[in-house]
Formats: structure tokens, sequence, C-alpha cells
């Protein structure tokens, strides 16, 4: 660590970043250090962070989980708590230094002067109120207007953001909008006092990929339109070399590197930014290859990748399949009124069949609400299927008895996506990795530890870390923990439900490739549930893509990412944030629209499929 | 995905800001120290009892307070310090074992209905209902009523009488506890449902219980009070609160004290309770926490 924070900072190209702005600056930021206060002193998380934005101009601060980012804009809009922070430097708008403000002061410049939009859209908007009168509330706050005037500004704004029907949608409440839809009011509350910066944290981190794109589309736009000055803070490079013109790399606090957007990407110079970007996964970086791929690791002290370890065929096409899957439905009931009565039925997953082999990795992408998660959850039922047939190693899942149901969940097992809540918080990870031996009575206790402790080396710990409780570790090594605690019953087949999807991209791409490493050494296969289009292509064999509970294209990765038959795959690849700063300012000019509901009436029939195959076992929907 | 901010907002252990709470708040020092004095007292009754609570004494009968007897004596002359220290044991363990049974027997019926769902959930928090719209000492009273008034039997109609509101706290955070990822892992991992509900979620819950065991004990021992107070406690002539209050009912106008000093010690009980019931609750809801 000292070696980092010590090395002067690397500016990349010659107009070096931050110190020459292209204009005039419309935020100016200089030496800023922000402290929180802890229990023994102040503690120092963001330091000497300096840089400029100009009108029409884009900065990105990026970085990982606790590198600070967030801090960052807070500082700047002085939102942090006054007794237990302490923000020094200099904060200039236009020339006036915000931190020397006094707070009455302050309160109107935030909102209007600068303004923000974060990464929830579901909670920052207040439920009890319709979209419009909060918007209109915005408009009238600051300025001095009538209510029928401030009515017409909030539709034009809602126009301006690209609601489709602004002016119905006036009066619905947040509820009746989808995260995307949420995410543009917020957008358009932001600009209701036509700032001249504004900070977006994350704006698109909790959207759906086709969601992003539209997003990011629209803040380019309005920025063009507006003339707005944009500090962008966010995780991922991908959306990061869209959006910037120039980037701050955080690291624990400090600006390790910082400079033009393409700079940093093709000549960037610090350990950290080469181990970030060597761990961004690329859409279409494959070449050809059927085979996954591991992700390459940079070297943090010399920045030097190390070379990729070979990745050979584990898949056992000749064997019968592990695990088959044959229409596979699961609905949920709606009830509503008094009795209960059924007024139609979520139609979650619909006639899914898929196979998967010894040693293969079927990955199942899709958006929120496609139904992917329901249908991990239904092969291990965890939740009872509709109908539908899944055979586990020989076995019908859907006819065993509590009991056999139990002893067959020693062969399928699941990895989930939030690491945090995975773990028993009360229980040590030694007795919670022990727990499926003992609990299947496979073994002595003494013979339960030394499995454990050997599991525990083979996922990347320590078996010495036996005694010791989740929360004091990282969420990359609960996620190994989880593994660690799956692999105990020997499983054939592994469930992995988003189980990369929360972890910082270093850590993604680590946990990734142990998940690689397990299949290599072990035969294991996988039904790899995840979103991400970038990890999807770079860990699997097969890819199935689902959009609205049912399989509209399944087949070989390679054929799925290379020759896309399906209109709904397709747009899921185009809406990818590319990481190449070249692509920058090109807007996809995709369709503002919702995701649509799978929830149907009563008595509803689902249509019959007809499925064409374009390659060997590459299948798509005919529609 | 979303921005854990590992190494700033690592989550410690859940016990130990309830604790650190607890200790910050100086109102709770009281209820523990009041209830750690009642205790011992009523441990050590025996050695600090000036006399022998059953002791009758035609000499002193209805003496007011005096340095020989300093909380009076009774209409058959026994000392009423004796014997409040001695009804004590009575109150405390009527009101720590039946709480204790109710929270054993209702957590239970609670996790289960939580866990199992469905049918047997609507069936047992209808019953549940039921028992919650009946008063406390009218259900006490028909209990104790049927089954007859001995030490036992009261344990059992006040444990029945506060098992209801047990099954309903420990059902509702089971119920949240069910859809965490680490119960459905253990569902995953193929463990039986009654090593999930053991293992995996009454510890995580248990903190809401025993707040509530709290405030139920104070409510046990003014039940047991009560129900002494309308003949149906422990029989004459062993020494209860309750018990006290209705022989010293009869001469109530020439000896007060007789009804005073038990009143005082079930208020004081009562209170102690009370006041460490709240600050418990205070301490573990998080909302709360920072006040106090």
């Amino acid at each position: 660590m000292n070696l980092i924070s010590e090395s002067p900072m690397h500016y990349s190209g010659q107009e070096a970043g931050f110190t020459a702005p292209a204009r005039e600056p419309v935020l100016s930021v200089r030496n800023l250090n922000t402290s929180f206060r802890t229990g023994d002193g102040w503690k120092n998380v963001v330091r000497n962070i300096s840089f400029d934005i100009a009108a029409r101009e884009t900065v990105a601060i990026v970085g990982e989980s606790g590198s600070g980012k967030s801090v960052t804009s807070l500082s700047i809009m002085r939102l942090l708590s006054v007794e237990s922070s302490r923000i020094e430097g200099q904060v200039m708008l236009n020339g006036r230094d915000l931190l020397s403000l006094r707070e009455e002061e302050m309160r109107r410049v935030r909102g209007n002067d600068i303004s923000m939009i974060f990464q929830e859209p579901m909670t920052s908007l207040n439920p009890i109120f319709s979209v419009g009168k909060q918007i209109a509330e915005a408009l009238t706050v600051h300025t001095d207007i009538t209510e029928a005037a401030a009515k017409a500004e909030a539709i034009r704004l809602l126009e301006k953001v690209r609601i489709p029907n602004a002016a119905s949608r006036f009066d619905e409440y947040p509820h009746q909008f989808s995260g995307g839809m949420r995410q543009r009011v917020m957008i358009a509350m932001a600009l209701a006092s036509r700032p001249k910066v504004l900070i977006a944290d994350e704006p698109t981190t909790a959207l759906d990929v086709t969601i992003q794109g539209q997003i990011l589309d629209l803040i380019k736009t309005l920025q063009d339109e507006e003339g707005m000055a944009v500090l962008f803070i966010t995780h991922d490079m991908g959306v990061v070399a869209e959006v910037a013109d120039r980037t701050i790399v955080l690291y624990r606090g400090d600006a390790v590197e910082a400079g033009k957007t393409e700079d940093i990407f093709h000549r960037g110079q610090h350990p950290y930014t080469r181990a970030l970007l060597s761990a961004v996964p690329k859409l279409g970086s494959m070449g050809g290859r059927d085979l996954p791929l591991r992700f390459p690791t940079v070297d943090m002290t010399t920045g030097q990748q190390v070379p990729l370890a070979k990745v050979s065929d584990t898949v056992a096409r000749a064997k019968r399949p592990i695990l088959e899957v044959k229409d596979l439905t699961t609905r949920f009931h709606i009830r509503s009124g008094a009795f209960g009565r059924k007024t139609g039925a979520v139609h979650a997953v619909e006639n899914v069949s898929f196979e998967l082999f010894e040693g293969e990795t079927l990955s199942i992408v899709g958006e929120s609400g496609c139904g992917k998660s329901t249908t991990g959850r239904s092969i291990t039922r965890l939740i009872t299927p509709t109908g539908g047939k899944v055979t586990v190693d020989g076995q019908d899942v859907m006819k065993l008895s509590q009991s056999a149901l139990r002893a067959m969940r020693r062969s399928i097992q699941m990895i989930f996506q939030d690491p945090y809540a995975s773990l028993n918080p009360r229980m040590s990870i030694g007795a919670a990795i022990m727990e499926p031996v003992l609990q299947h009575r496979l073994g002595t206790k003494s013979e339960a530890r030394d499995k454990a402790a050997m599991l525990l080396e083979k996922v990347g710990l320590s078996a010495d870390m036996m005694a010791r409780f989740p929360h004091e570790f990282s969420g990359g090594q609960r996620q190994r923990i989880a593994i660690a605690r799956a692999l105990m019953l020997d499983p054939k087949v592994i469930v992995a439900d988003e189980a990369v999807s929360a972890l910082d991209v270093s850590i993604k791409a680590q946990v990734c490739n142990l998940l690689l490493d397990l299949q290599q050494s072990l035969n294991l296969a996988f039904l790899f549930i995840s979103h991400d289009m970038a990890v999807v292509e770079r860990v699997s064999h097969r890819v199935a893509v689902m959009y609205l509970g049912e399989i509209v294209e399944i087949g070989p990765r390679a054929a799925v990412f290379d020759n896309p038959q399906h209109d709904y795959t397709r747009k899921l690849i185009a809406a990818v944030p590319v990481p190449d700063p070249a692509r920058r300012r090109i807007k996809r000019n995709m369709v503002v629209d919702e995701l649509k509901s799978p929830v149907r009436p009563v008595g509803y029939q689902p249509a019959v499929r007809q499925y064409r195959e374009a390659s060997p076992g590459h299948l798509y929907r005919v529609d | 995905m979303t921005d854990f901010a590992i190494s700033q907002s690592m989550p410690a252990r859940q016990s130990s800001p309830v604790l650190r709470a607890l200790r910050r708040n100086r109102f709770a020092w009281i209820g523990i120290g009041l209830l750690a004095l009642i205790v011992l007292v009523a441990i050590f009754a025996p050695v600090i009892a000036p006399y022998d609570p059953l002791k009758q004494n035609i000499l002193h009968r209805l003496s007011p307070p005096s340095s020989d007897f300093w909380f009076g004596t009774d209409s058959y002359g026994r000392d009423v310090l004796s014997r409040l220290l001695y009804g004590a044991r009575i109150s405390l363990s009527i009101g720590f074992l039946s709480v204790l049974i109710a929270m054993v027997v209702g957590s239970a019926l609670g996790i289960l209905a939580g866990y199992i769902g469905g049918v047997f959930d609507q069936i047992v928090m209808g019953i549940v209902d039921v028992m919650l719209s009946f008063p406390t000492l009218l259900l006490g009273l028909m209990v104790a009523a049927m089954l007859g008034a001995s030490f036992e039997n009261l344990i059992i109609a006040i444990a029945i009488t506060e098992t209801a509101p047990f099954a309903r706290v420990a059902r509702a955070p089971t119920i949240a506890m069910k859809r965490r990822d680490f119960v459905e892992a253990g569902r995953s991992l193929g463990y039986t449902p009654l090593h999930i509900m053991r293992v995996h979620i009454l510890p995580n819950i248990l903190s809401d219980i025993v707040v509530v065991a709290s405030l139920w004990m104070a409510s046990a021992i003014r039940t047991e009070a009560s129900l002494a107070f309308i003949g149906l406690g422990v029989l004459p002539p062993t020494a209860t609160w309750g018990g006290m209050i209705r022989e010293g009912f009869d001469n109530i106008l020439s000896a007060w004290w007789l009804v005073v000093f038990p009143s005082l010690a079930i208020l004081l009980t009562v209170l102690a309770l009370n006041i460490l019931g709240d600050a418990l609750r205070d301490a573990i809801d998080p909302k709360t926490r920072s006040q106090g």
C-alpha cells in the first residue's frame, strides 16, 4: 500500500489531465481532503483530489468500493455530516469557493447551481406524491412561479427526458414507473433549475443493461442541449469509456492517475489502472475461441500482465447430461380482494428446456424479471415449479419426497448473489463450512474440519481463518467461503445465481477465475445465471438468452455472441457499454421503452413456440 | 455492482452495538440496579428477614411501623417486612418461570408458523388472535379456577395467557429471516427444516424475543398479584405480595402499611422490568440506538 501512496501521481499524455482545461472551468476542485471522525481521531479518506470541469465536459471519477469516489462528490456538495467529517481544500464554482459559504448560501447552490442524481431511483422518489408534483415542487422551491406555470414546465421537463406521453403521466405515482423511467424523472428534477454542474453518482448501476444504454444516451443528449458540466462517478470502465472526456482513477482515497480518457485506457501508467482495465470484461474479445477464457491478472507492483493459464476442454458430451430440464414452468398466482381470488399469474418461467453436461458451463442471461433466477430456484426446488421435468444425475427431482430431496441436494448446489446475506452472521465460517457434512452425516467432526480446511485453501483462503465470523471478511472473500461451503458435499452441478454481480471488477475477475479453476480440477457443471453479458461471454461454453420467462435463443457461446439470431439477443449485445473511448459520443439511438411484464390474466394460454436451428446446437425462437 | 464500501462500513457482530447502546443508556442502569437489588433480596430473604414470616404474635397485632417492626405488623402480628422479603421469592419465581415457559412454547409456535406458513400458519395465528382478545387477567382467572390454586398451577395459568404474544413476536422476524439468502442456502444444502430453524433462525431473532420477555415478566408479576388478590393465588399462610394486599384490604383505613408496602414492592418490580425492557428495545432497534 505504501508503495502506491508514496509514488507520484501519473499524468498521461502531454495535455496532462486536470492542469490544462480546454475552456474556462465551471467547477474547479483543488487539493480536496476529506476526513471522518473515528474512535481515535480523524481518518483521511480522500487525499489531494484536484480537477477542473468546463461546460459541456464530462469528467469521470472511477474506482472500486471504498475508494472514496462517492465521498468526493458528497464533499463537493457539502452533504457530509458537519460533526463527523472535515473537508479541506478548495471547491470553486464559477469563482466562488463553496467550502467557505455559509450553510444557507450553500443550500441555494444545491439543486440550483449543482444538481445530483443517485444510484437508487427506487428509493429517491417520495412514494406518496405524484411524479409531476415532485418535479413541480423542485421548480417552486427555487423560483417564484405559479402552479400552472410549474406544471407546464414539469411536463416540458418530462418530455425533455424523453418520457413517452409526458402530459398523461404527470399525475402518476412513482410505483407506476419502471426503474429506468424513475431515473429519467430524477434527471428531470435535477435539470429543473438549469444547473451548471450535474453530479451523477452511479446513475445506471441499478438499471438493466438496455435501460442503462438509454440513460447514458439521454445524459449525453441533455449535456449537449443544456451545456452542463458533468461529474460522473462510477465503478464501470465501460461506462467511463462511453461518457467521459477526462478520467480520474481513485484508489483507496488517492487519485493515482488522471488524464484524457483515451490516454488512461491506452497508455495507463499506474499498476492499479492497468489491473483495473485488464479485469474489465470486454465483449467480443474471445477471438473465435470456443472454450472459456480466464481473466488476465496484473502484478500490482510491476503492472505487468501475468500469462494466462491454459483452459482445457472439460465438457463430457458423450455422457448423459448431468442436468436435463424439460418444459419447466413456474407461475405465481396473484391474489387480490378480500377473499384472495386469483386475478392473474406471473408467468415467471414458461416451457424452458435445456441440458447441461458434466464439466460444462451454461449461462442464462437476461434482464431483471426475465425469470432467470426463478429458473435456478425451480431446478433446485427451492421453489416448487408448476410443471415440467428436471432430471439431475438420472434422478427425477420433481418426484422426490422431502427426505430424498434433501439427499439429492448433495449433487446440485447454489451460490447466491449477495455474499453479505448468504452467510449466517452468528456462525463462524468454519462451522458454516463444516455444517453440510455434519448435517448429512457424511463424516465425523474432525473429517469435516479437515475437508473444510482443504476447501478453504482450494478457494484461495487459509485454513486458519475458520474461527472468524463473516463480518471480518470482504465481499469477495465471503463469496469464496460460500463457494467452499457449496463444495463440501462434492456436488456435480452448481447453480451460480448472479454469483459475481455484487463484486468489484477486480474481485469479480478473481472469482470467475476461481470458478474456472474449480471446473478444470473437479469437472463441475455450472449453471451460470447473470445479467452481465461480458462476464458470460468469458466463462461459458453455451449461452441461453431469456426474455419474459422464455428462452429466446440458446446455443454455443461463440455462435450466440458472433451470430445472434433473435432481436432481443441483438438488442442485449448492442446495449453493453464497450470499454473503448473511441466509441465515445456515439449514440445508440435506442428506442425508449420499458421492459414488458410477464403478468397474465387467469386462463391465459401461452403461445406454442417454434424454434429454428441456425447452426448445430444453436436454436432461436421464431416470432 | 453496488458500492459496499467494505473497508469503512463493516457490519459488526450484532450483539456488540446492543450492549454498547445499553451501557450508554443511564436510565437502563436504574432498571438493572433496581432489579438486581430485588433479586438479591429475594435470594437472601432468610438471612435478611428480621423475623419468621409465618410466626404469629398476638401481642403485636396491627402495630404501625416502628424501630422493631420497620414496616409494621399485620392482623396476626406477623412482621410485614419479613413477609415482603419472602413474598418477593414467590412473585419473582412465578414471574420468571411462567415467562420462561411462555417464551419457549410461544416462540417455538411462532417460528414454526412463520417458517412453515400456509394453513398451519393460519391456524396457529387464528388461535393466537383469539387468545390475545381475552384480557390477560380474565384468561388467567379462568385457567387458575379450572386447575385450582397452587404454585405450579399459577405458573401454568400465567404461562398460557402469555404464550400468544411470544408466538406473534417470533413469527414476524422468522418470515423476514426465511427470505434471507443464508436460510435459502441452508435449504439448498439439504439441511432439515428443524436444523434451519434452530441454528439459523432462532439465534438471529433471539434478541427480539428477550426484549418482549422482560416486558411480559412485569405483566406476569402483576397478573400473579391480581390473582392472589382475588383469592386464586398461592394459598395462605404463604406470603405473597398480592395475598398481603388482599389480607390488608380489610383494615385499609386503620392500618395503611398493610397495603402500601406490598403495593410499592409490586410497583418497583414492575417499573424496573419495564425500564429494562424499554431500554433493551431501544438498544436493539437501530433506529433508536443512537439516542438515549
